[in-house]
């Protein structure tokens, strides 16, 4: 744990001492916010009362192109400098050095994560009588849920490359895989139609989270994708000491 | 203390080091050395846990590299060949971080003192971006030293610091040196010679030689190589002493001192003394030169003899010839 816990630490401190990660996370909350001015017009206009989806939504699209730009140093880096060598040579175990990392940009995305609460307190103000407050809970769980394996992913990928370009795109193109995998099986129909939409992680946030219910299944589908991840990174990085 | 048996690593079909067997004690330093390519750092890498070996054992501290990879690293401190830093850290930040990824206790007071030893305390809050190479290189050294090792691997340790550095570091290595075992390699002959208790010559992943450096010295210098002064103007010196049987080369030094080597396992000094005497020279001085271990390196590294059943699947360095020529051949099929 000890280990785990200095990994990450030392992650935090990088984020919050690079401009990049600053960049990212004022992109992120720029674009939610164009959003959601944009959907308050427009209710507005419509006369109609918003509901806090018109954060939830977009966010949900925004992490597939933020979480990368935030995982996609954490492991490709170590290589470019070498310090991946000090790493493995230092008494930490393989698993403990990913979980260290994965920890480090997961808390990231959990502060870029509370910032965005800015959004539902002002709908809260605007529409009467306020938002509901269920959907608030249950989206922002997903979301945490959504998030924590976004950045397992992002990680595992990182271990592969040492260049982090490479590590941004080839993790956005597991993403928009998991994204868009069960669109082939609400096509199809079947046995194996209905597999490829369990495996989609789009189904297990809107059908469910996103609506105001939290069911166990969908938790238990991020938990198994985060944990997956995170194993075949180790695996990843284990392979690399016997090239 | 370090024991290796058979150690053999390939990389796909290119044997980097091929059955290594050497043993180093507590308080010896042992040098590796051998040229680029050698397979030094493939070996040491082995030695600190970074990677499993394709076949052998190797003991660290009385733990297998392989089985015990952890409590091996725990004991080992170790200084790779590229200093790998973080530029965006402090050197007090990042030494820190190893520290605590080694669990010291009062970690800060063990950095200050590292910091100390490797004269870098007044660096402390300075970003390592901003280091010049000797001073990364002696952050790279504090790293190795944090946790008091029992062994100490060290690639090429003095690689970019200037003469007064490199002066402190060997300082630095032999006093160290005392108490723990030191693992280092360089492909400079007089650090080997000055710092180590023994060395290892290594070339083409094989132990060329092993000894200390005098005796090695010893070993090669059946080619003596002596110099002679004499005490008058010494005009056609040269010409006399090359005239005499068992003289392999003379070399001119000064008007009136000459440097000649002789034949392997023969002494022809008595007979040179003859004939200058004879030639009407006053010898002053006739005093023999030890073979530099730069030279017994070149001998021992290029002189060894090719394997002849290369084409018989024979591992050895080879191989990488045949597969390069092979893949090759495929490349103009393709074309």
């Amino acid at each position: 744990m000890r280990n785990i816990w200095t990994i990450a630490n030392r992650e935090l401190k990088y984020y919050f001492g690079s401009p990049a990660a600053y960049l990212v996370a004022f992109m992120f909350l720029i674009i939610i916010g164009i959003i959601f001015y944009a959907n308050v017009v427009y209710a507005v206009t419509n006369q109609y009362a918003p509901g806090i989806d018109i954060v939830i939504g977009p966010m949900v699209t925004v992490l597939l192109f933020a979480t990368p730009a935030i995982t996609m140093r954490l492991l490709a880096d170590e290589q470019r400098l070498g310090t991946m060598e000090l790493l493995l040579t230092a008494p930490v175990r393989d698993w403990e050095l990913v979980v260290g990392k994965w920890l480090g940009g997961f808390l990231f995305m959990i502060v870029i994560l509370a910032l965005t609460w800015l959004f539902p307190l002002l709908l809260n103000q605007i529409v009467d009588p306020g938002i509901d407050q269920g959907i608030l809970v249950s989206g922002y769980l997903g979301l945490l849920l959504f998030t924590g394996a976004l950045v397992a992913i992002g990680v595992a990928v990182s271990s592969l490359f040492s260049n982090q370009i490479a590590v941004f795109f080839a993790t956005l193109g597991v993403y928009m895989v998991l994204w868009l995998i069960g669109l082939p099986g609400q096509a199809s129909g079947g046995t194996g139609s209905e597999l490829l939409r369990y495996i989609d992680i789009s189904e297990h946030f809107y059908n469910t989270f996103y609506r105001g219910i939290i069911d166990l299944s969908d938790m238990v589908y991020f938990l198994a994708l985060l944990a997956l991840a995170l194993f075949l990174g180790t695996v990843s990085l284990e392979s690399r000491r016997w090239r | 203390m370090i024991r290796v048996e058979g150690l053999t690593k390939d990389y796909g079909a290119r044997r980097a080091i091929d059955h290594l067997s050497f043993h180093a004690d507590d308080g010896e330093i042992l040098g590796f050395l051998g040229p680029n390519g050698a397979g030094k750092t493939t070996a040491m890498r082995i030695l600190c846990g970074y990677m499993p070996p394709t076949a052998g054992k190797a003991e660290v501290a009385g733990y297998d590299v392989v089985e015990q990879s952890l409590e091996v690293r725990r004991r080992v401190g170790y200084l790779p060949e590229t200093v790998p830093l973080y530029p965006d850290m402090t050197v007090f930040d990042y030494l820190k971080f190893m520290a605590d990824l080694r669990h010291l206790p009062k970690a800060g007071e063990r950095v200050d003192d590292v910091l100390e030893l490797v004269g870098l305390l007044d660096r402390a809050d300075g970003y390592v971006a901003n280091l010049s190479k000797g001073m990364r290189q002696r952050v790279g050294l504090a790293q190795a030293l944090l946790h008091q090792p029992e062994v100490l691997i060290l690639d090429e340790p003095t690689i970019g610091l200037d003469p007064a550095q490199i002066h402190e570091v060997r300082n630095l290595i032999q006093k160290l040196g005392r108490e723990r075992t030191i693992l280092l390699s360089t492909h400079i002959l007089s650090e080997a010679q000055q710092v180590c208790d023994r060395v290892l010559i290594i070339n083409k992943g094989h132990i060329v030689a092993e000894d200390t450096p005098e005796r090695l010295q010893a070993r090669v210098s059946g080619a003596q190589r002596i110099a002679i002064r004499v005490g008058n103007d010494g005009d056609g010196l040269e010409a006399v002493v090359r005239k005499v049987s068992g003289v392999l080369r003379v070399t001119q030094i000064t008007v009136g001192s000459v440097e000649f080597e002789t034949t392997p396992g023969t002494d022809a000094r008595p007979q040179v003394a003859r004939a200058l005497v004879e030639a009407g020279y006053d010898l002053m001085e006739m005093r023999p030169i030890g073979v530099s271990l730069e030279e017994i390196f070149l001998q021992l590294t290029r002189d060894e003899p090719q394997p002849p059943e290369v084409w018989e699947g024979e591992p050895g360095p080879e191989e990488t010839a045949e597969s390069t020529s092979a893949s090759h051949e495929e490349v103009n099929r393709e074309g």
